[in-house]
């Protein structure tokens, strides 16, 4: 591993657990990319051939930057422009919890893609319960921002992200729980911070 | 001697234009041939020994090879898109070898309708071939063979231009590793091609046009040229930005009466048609729309743009601007899905400017950051 890599590593746990899901040479498409540090990762680990989407002007310019592919597109209106199952594997890493449309969102992602792997902070770790039970609205490593200007508008929990799946045909294929950096085993909603799942749609 | 007000410290420069003679005969797509013709180029910074950093840079309707820099003899005379090329410039010309052609058809130097058919000793006029897009880039390939170009790192262009680097990646693709598609559109809208009928009408029918042979008569259709060049321009600007830059406001501060210049959106269109006139070709413009109303390179696909992609290798750059309602974003995007098709390596911009069309020729930061970093990364890959 080069020194860029663990680089980009330690800004993201997720990034490891994702890797380690998405097959070589597959296509990916990653949802919310930000910089592209994701894809440039899953280009260099996986060989995988991938596409960042993403609305903002800086993380387009970034990507441009870091080399990766990239489509500027608000994620709001949907995955129109992407065929059904024209991806492996469909991404949205610790993007979420910051989407209006959660539910079209996450149908679109299992319709683009064969199965999709989604991250997200949980918001069930005790610490952040704590916080809330102490009468204030939690804040954390993951969750760096105070209530009145953070993107995340969907603020949801391990229990709460399974009983969706549950509820909309989704089948959970794997799932990793972290906090700062390792996996957590028992009693994830609880001492987990960082979520990790992949999923696809019940046929 | 450069002008103190207009030319920037980092400007290729003061430049001069060449020309190359063809002896080989161009077949176009319409069957017709030229059995010789001369294109005229320029080019600005060095090819490098390796010859893998030149970057051909093609022009739209009104514009030709002056790309960057200005002349000596006429400092005034600055390249149509010198705030993208030139030394430290997005296109940085320390590193790229830069080329602008006028393309075959044209009206500044490159033989057009205006210049003397060898086998009659007139000029061509309306017996000029019907050029195609397509045939201008297999003309600017072979340019590129006799400047000893095996394959371009990158060709762009916006509008018309951007669609010759599409082309390029089609015709070519082993000759290309970037295309520069900024306001594109994959073929165009019936609304286009509306637009440009009314151009050409409004040329034709000017007594002065004589079916094209007016240099016989020693006149221009210069009414139907100002009416065109009118036509283009509201379609190259937004609404809002006419708005912001004209709105209502009156010549003489008063309505007239009369149907002279009362609102000053009247008197610029009217500056606007009569200097196009003075020096643009009345048969050069109506090939060049005729060009547009064209090309269609997914028409020999089954209407499939993904098809007629099939063969391309290059990676992307595809640029859009909000407020381009002549190739509006979802035009390009068009292009960007042909291209995920063939999982082809793409970056797509949608830059939100107000300036309608004509953004791709303006100053735009995020635009020239955006052409910036991915030259950057052209290079490092050279």
């Amino acid at each position: 591993m080069t020194g860029q890599e663990k680089g980009i590593l330690s800004g993201r746990s997720d990034f490891q657990a994702i890797a380690a899901w998405v097959r070589p040479d597959a296509t990916v498409l990653d949802l919310g990319c930000g910089d592209g540090l994701l894809l440039r990762f899953l280009k260099q680990t996986r060989n995988a051939r991938g596409y960042g989407v993403d609305i903002a002007d800086a993380n387009v310019l970034a990507c441009v930057k870091n080399g990766v592919n990239v489509i500027q597109s608000d994620l709001e209106r949907g995955l129109a422009g992407f065929d059904a199952g024209s991806f492996d594997c469909v991404i949205l890493s610790q993007t979420l919890q910051a989407v209006l449309h959660t539910e079209e969102i996450v149908l679109d992602m299992l319709r683009v893609g064969r199965e999709a792997i989604v991250s997200f902070p949980n918001f069930g770790r005790w610490d952040l319960r704590l916080q809330v039970a102490l009468g204030r609205m939690p804040m954390s490593p993951e969750l760096p921002y105070q209530w009145y200007n953070t993107p995340n508008v969907h603020l949801f929990t391990i229990a709460d992200f399974e009983s969706f799946c549950a509820d909309h045909g989704i089948r959970v294929l794997e799932r990793v729980v972290l906090h700062r950096g390792r996996s957590v085993r028992a009693f994830a909603n609880f001492f987990g911070s960082l979520a990790v799942y992949r999923v696809e749609k019940k046929r | 001697m450069a002008p103190k007000d207009k030319i920037e410290p980092r400007s290729a420069g003061a430049v001069q234009p060449q020309t190359l003679r063809f002896s080989e005969p161009l077949a176009f797509r319409s069957g017709a041939v030229l059995d010789s013709y001369e294109l005229v180029y320029e080019t600005y910074g060095t090819l490098n020994a390796a010859r893998s950093n030149a970057v051909l840079a093609c022009h739209a309707l009104n514009a030709a090879h002056h790309v960057a820099g200005y002349y000596a003899d006429d400092p005034d005379n600055v390249g149509w898109w010198d705030n993208m090329i030139g030394p430290g410039k997005p296109v940085d010309t320390d590193k790229f070898f830069v080329i602008g052609v006028n393309n075959v058809g044209g009206c500044f130097g490159s033989t057009g309708p205006r210049s003397v058919n060898p086998k009659t000793a007139k000029p061509y006029g309306s017996s000029f071939p019907v050029v195609t897009v397509e045939d201008w880039v297999n003309a600017q390939a072979r340019l590129a063979d006799r400047l000893g170009i095996d394959s371009f790192a990158a060709v762009m262009g916006g509008s018309l231009g951007a669609m010759q680097a599409l082309q390029w990646t089609i015709s070519f693709p082993s000759r290309i590793r970037n295309a520069i598609v900024i306001a594109a559109a994959p073929k165009l809208s019936a609304q286009n091609i509306a637009f440009n009928e009314v151009a050409r009408q409004a040329i034709t029918t000017d007594p002065d046009f004589h079916g094209g042979n007016y240099y016989e008569h020693g006149v221009v259709p210069r009414r139907g040229l100002r009416l065109a060049r009118m036509i283009g321009h509201i379609t190259y600007l937004s609404d809002d930005v006419m708005m912001e830059k004209f709105g209502r406001a009156l010549r003489t501060g008063a309505i007239g009466f009369h149907f002279d210049v009362d609102f000053e959106i009247e008197s610029y269109l009217r500056y606007q048609g009569d200097k196009f006139s003075e020096y643009f070709d009345a048969n050069t413009y109506l090939l060049i729309t005729r060009a547009l109303d064209y090309f269609d390179p997914a028409a020999a696909h089954g209407d499939r743009l993904s098809r007629a992609l099939a063969a391309a290798r290059a990676r992307y750059l595809v640029v859009s601007f909000t407020s381009d309602w002549r190739f509006a974003p979802a035009r390009s995007r068009e292009i960007v899905k042909a291209l995920l098709d063939n999982r082809l390596d793409v970056a797509y911009a949608e830059i939100d400017a107000p300036h309608g069309h004509d953004a791709f020729l303006l100053d735009d930061k995020r635009y020239h950051a955006l052409v910036r970093a991915y030259f950057d990364n052209i290079h490092a890959a050279l």
